[in-house]
């Protein structure tokens, strides 16, 4: 089977200016990661804020363009930002927003404002298209009596469930989602997640999940991807990352994971700063923090690599076991 | 600031009584009375001639230089015996287009080359806030004047001029609205839809913005008015036998010891206008946009 | 900081040099000045001479080019009229304009901000409003309407003041007066806001909450911080001070620069015309770049370009 979108080698870097005439420092958001995601398959991305993880996810859209690699979507390369065609495909990759409400106008009900890719992308005659709408609403749980409110007068659950009713509208095959639900009132983010993972269920829509809450990531995903300053750590299915965590970056976020009925045993705290990305450590970036680190971690940047059946990890530690268990 | 009035939760049949006193208590009297005054204005430049009670080049030689408050000719009359309130009512009609023209003409212009700089950034940008500082550095009654005189004055030429006073006010509203709206915003969210960029301005940021354009506009429609009329008052901007506020002042300049109603009646119309204008647009700023000052 | 200045300056010159040919081209495109100086009935063997002696025959880039080279050596070209250089015709014209707008500035600088300062100390207050309401007035009124209603009044009917001329320093106070009118307004209510402003921010409260007396606060803490963009506005009027007179040395017959630049514009005396243009933008220039610099100075977050 091909893959539905399809990342090689990416990297960014972003030239941050403190002053006008001040020389740039440079942030490497994302580098050299490559992932792969199929059709309705859902891949988390967790990783703490800075890591890149945002940054993956345009990129994978193609709003941010990429400086190095390339992203494949059914096998065609992206086209450039801005151009037809990128508008075009559109119809069939879409983004749901951490803030709803920045991503609403606030001068249009929301009706118009789900409809209006049908309008961009001319998708179905004019008069069936309130119908559309009204099933599209439907869908998200949205009340028709809602039609004509605008963002403001809604809760911010309902201005979620508009826009994911938006990105839906024109039917796409890849939903990417960055940190749907974390600007949501905790007792509103469990409806939201499964309303998403039903709707990926009926219409076979594949997705990217970008969070760093790990329980919601838990539920929803098949794969998981973790990462540390703009790179991807380790990459594995989500039983297995959650049951047995390899990367020690991994193990700390898994350990922190409170589960119900359970005492927190066992817990790796992180020490050391938290990453900055624009002062990225030498080698394994991870290593000033990591309990384990050898001479090695301080002076080489460890691949990505399979260490064991799907499962790859970028560690020089865990690839030297593996090296031994095998 | 509605909202603490009781009227907003009322049911219907009070809402309106609720609306109105509301209304009442919010608007200050001087508000009021620059609406009315502004509402007046543009009800005599679109009925001009119908309310006009004699020709603006028609003389009445018997009676040259007649002062205010007779029936025949209520503000009175000029030196060739023409009358004052019909002169008036042209000019006021004249005066208004002219600033209407040239506002929309610089606030079109002025939006669009922001919505350019933010759209291509990089060299568009550049160029659009070096042309905004060129703009702004340019002693512009002065250089009015001086095409004006050089190229002879017309009605299109005038209000083209006009039309450039001002305009980068609008580029640099037009151009940071556009730019915070795209960096995370909804514009951002539209494009990532697939809209066009035409879309994404003109259904999506235009709206947004508009309320902050228009109260830049009632900022220059009086600079403007007073633009117009000192250059028609010096001679170089509407020419006779058309007739404006500016150069009915300036006409009447002459005759100012022996006829200075002729001067007065223009005199006090444009004033009361510009006065309207800045009073009803502080207000509609504090109303609208509590982002400028 | 030094990169700052420099770039700051160079944009003044390119603006400088931008109004120089922009004032160049527009007028030259405007009609020949050979026809408009000598009249329609002169042969045209006469036109021709006009226009070889004063280099009109020549393409315009070339022209152009030398009136830039003219420039920089200090010659603003010569009088189509008077024969004289025109530099020189201009620069005798700067002090009697100085002799109103500087006045006028005065005038502006003592009752526009003292006005303003006293009515947001006195927020809502019968005479906050009563300044916020002269103030509108103040620039609203046009001052050639200006001009005339005080000729009406202190002229026409009182006869104490006289109405044109430059005989005496008694005739200066009409048209001083007029010009100070509009500014008073502007800085009244410009001082008003930037006080209130200021009055709002958590140091004020904070000074008057250790027990600093109210006076101390407002002269210590307040005005001070207030200053900053009132200076910029003072700064524009600075800038204005050659190029405010026009209308007001029309009307009261005044010898400035004003009127200069209308008789120089009615007779297209290109050179003269030229040179009040790059005289006046280049004060404007000058001015708005010292305001730029004293900012950026005072206020080091301006120096990012997220200000634009």
């Amino acid at each position: 089977m091909t893959p539905l979108i399809e990342a090689k080698e990416l990297v960014r870097i972003y030239a941050l200016r403190h002053g006008p005439f001040s020389r740039p420092s440079f942030v490497r958001a994302v580098e050299d990661i490559s992932l792969s995601v199929f059709p309705g398959e859902t891949l988390g991305i967790v990783g703490e804020s800075g890591s890149g993880k945002s940054t993956l996810g345009r990129m994978l859209l193609g709003i941010d363009p990429a400086q190095g690699g390339e992203v494949r979507f059914e096998g065609q390369p992206m086209p450039r930002l801005g151009t037809p065609e990128w508008r075009a495909l559109r119809a069939k990759m879409q983004l749901v927003y951490q803030d709803p409400l920045a991503a609403l106008d606030r001068r249009q009900t929301i009706a118009t404002q789900i409809g209006e890719p049908l309008d961009i992308h001319r998708i179905g005659p004019r008069e069936s298209r309130a119908g559309r709408v009204e099933d599209l609403m439907a869908a998200v749980g949205l009340r028709p009596d809602q039609a004509g409110s605008y963002p403001h007068e809604l809760s911010g659950g309902q201005r979620q469930r508009a826009v994911i009713a938006r990105a839906l509208a024109a039917r796409p095959k890849l939903l990417v989602c960055d940190e749907p639900v974390s600007a949501l009132d905790v007792s509103i983010q469990a409806q939201v997640v499964n309303m998403l993972s039903d709707l990926q269920e009926e219409n076979g829509i594949a997705m990217i999940f970008i969070s760093h809450d790990l329980k919601v990531v838990r539920n929803l995903a098949d794969r998981v991807a973790v990462m540390y300053l703009g790179r991807i750590v380790e990459e594995a299915s989500s039983d297995v990352i959650f049951q047995s965590p390899r990367h020690p970056y991994t193990k700390a976020l898994v350990s922190s994971m409170p589960i119900p009925g359970k005492k927190l045993e066992g817990r790796v705290i992180l020490q050391g700063e938290p990453p900055n990305p624009a002062a990225r450590p030498s080698g394994c970036a991870f290593h000033p923090r990591c309990p384990v680190a050898r001479d090695i971690c301080r002076t080489s940047t460890p691949a990505l690599r399979s260490v064991e059946t799907g499962r790859t990890a970028a560690c020089h530690v865990v690839a030297d076991n593996a090296a031994i268990a095998a | 600031m509605a909202s603490i009035y009781p009227a907003t939760t009322q049911p219907n049949a009070r809402q309106r009584a609720g609306f109105l006193s509301s209304i009442r208590r919010n608007l200050p009297l001087s508000v009021g009375l620059g609406i009315l005054w502004l509402v007046a204005m543009v009800l005599v430049a679109i009925f001009a001639d119908r309310i006009r009670p004699y020709g603006i080049t028609q003389m009445d030689l018997t009676s040259r230089l007649a002062p205010p408050g007779m029936l025949k000719h209520l503000l009175g009359t000029d030196e060739l015996g023409r009358d004052v309130l019909s002169r008036l009512i042209q000019s006021i009609r004249l005066s208004l287009v002219i600033a209407f023209g040239a506002t929309l003409l610089s606030a079109v212009f002025g939006t669009a080359l922001g919505f350019a700089a933010a759209q291509f950034r990089g060299l568009v940008e550049h160029l659009v806030l070096a042309l905004a500082d060129f703009q702004a550095a340019l002693p512009f009654l002065i250089m009015s004047l001086a095409v004006l005189a050089f190229f002879g004055s017309s009605m299109v030429l005038l209000v083209c001029l006009m039309g450039f006073y001002g305009w980068e006010r609008y580029a640099r509203i037009a151009r940071g609205l556009a730019i915070s709206a795209g960096a995370q915003g909804y514009a951002a969210s539209v494009v990532q839809l697939g809209a066009t960029p035409a879309r994404v301005y003109l259904r999506h940021i235009l709206p947004n913005v508009a309320s902050t354009l228009i109260v830049s506009m009632t900022l220059t429609f009086p600079e403007i008015i007073l633009m117009e009329s000192g250059l028609s008052f010096l001679g170089l901007g509407v020419q006779p036998p058309a007739t404006s506020l500016g150069n009915m002042v300036g006409f009447g300049r002459e005759y100012l010891t022996r006829a200075p109603w002729i001067m007065l009646a223009p005199a006090a119309v444009i004033m009361l206008t510009t006065l309207s204008i800045s009073l009803v647009g502080d207000w509609l700023r504090d109303r609208l946009d509590p982002t400028v000052r | 900081m030094i990169r700052f200045v420099l770039v700051r300056v160079m944009r003044a010159v390119i603006t400088i040099l931008a109004v120089m040919t922009f004032a160049f081209v527009v007028l030259r495109m405007s009609g020949d000045p050979a026809e408009v100086m000598l009249g329609p009935d002169v042969p045209q063997n006469v036109i021709e001479a006009f226009r070889k002696s004063w280099g009109l025959d020549q393409p315009l880039w070339i022209q152009y080019l030398a009136y830039l080279k003219s420039i920089f050596t200090g010659d603003f070209g010569v009088s189509m009229r008077d024969k004289a250089p025109a530099l020189q015709l201009v620069l005798e014209r700067v002090p009697a304009t100085l002799q109103l707008t500087v006045p006028a500035l005065i005038l502006k600088l003592l009752i526009g901000i003292p006005a303003g300062v006293y009515a947001a100390l006195h927020r809502q207050s019968f005479a906050d409003r009563g300044v916020i309401l002269l103030a509108i007035l103040g620039f609203t009124i046009p001052s050639f309407v200006m001009g005339l209603l005080l000729v009406l009044i202190f002229s026409v009917t009182l006869g104490v003041l006289p109405s044109g001329g430059q005989e005496t320093w008694v005739h200066g106070i009409l048209p001083t007066l007029t010009m100070s009118v509009g500014g008073v307004g502007i800085l009244a209510r410009f001082s008003r806001s930037a006080m209130i402003e200021v009055m709002g921010q958590p140091y004020i409260r904070t000074a008057s909450a250790k027990g600093l007396k109210w006076r101390d606060v407002v002269w210590g803490h307040a005005l001070p911080n207030a200053a900053v963009p009132i200076v910029t506005i003072v700064g524009f009027m600075v800038g204005s001070l050659i190029a405010g007179a026009v209308v007001v040395e029309s009307i009261f017959s005044w010898p400035g620069i004003g009127r200069l630049l209308i008789v120089s514009v009615s007779n297209r005396d290109l050179a003269v015309v030229q040179c009040i243009l790059l005289i006046v933008a280049a004060t404007m220039v000058v001015s708005n770049l010292v305001v730029d610099l004293l900012y950026g100075w005072l206020d080091p977050r301006l120096r990012s370009p997220a200000s634009h």
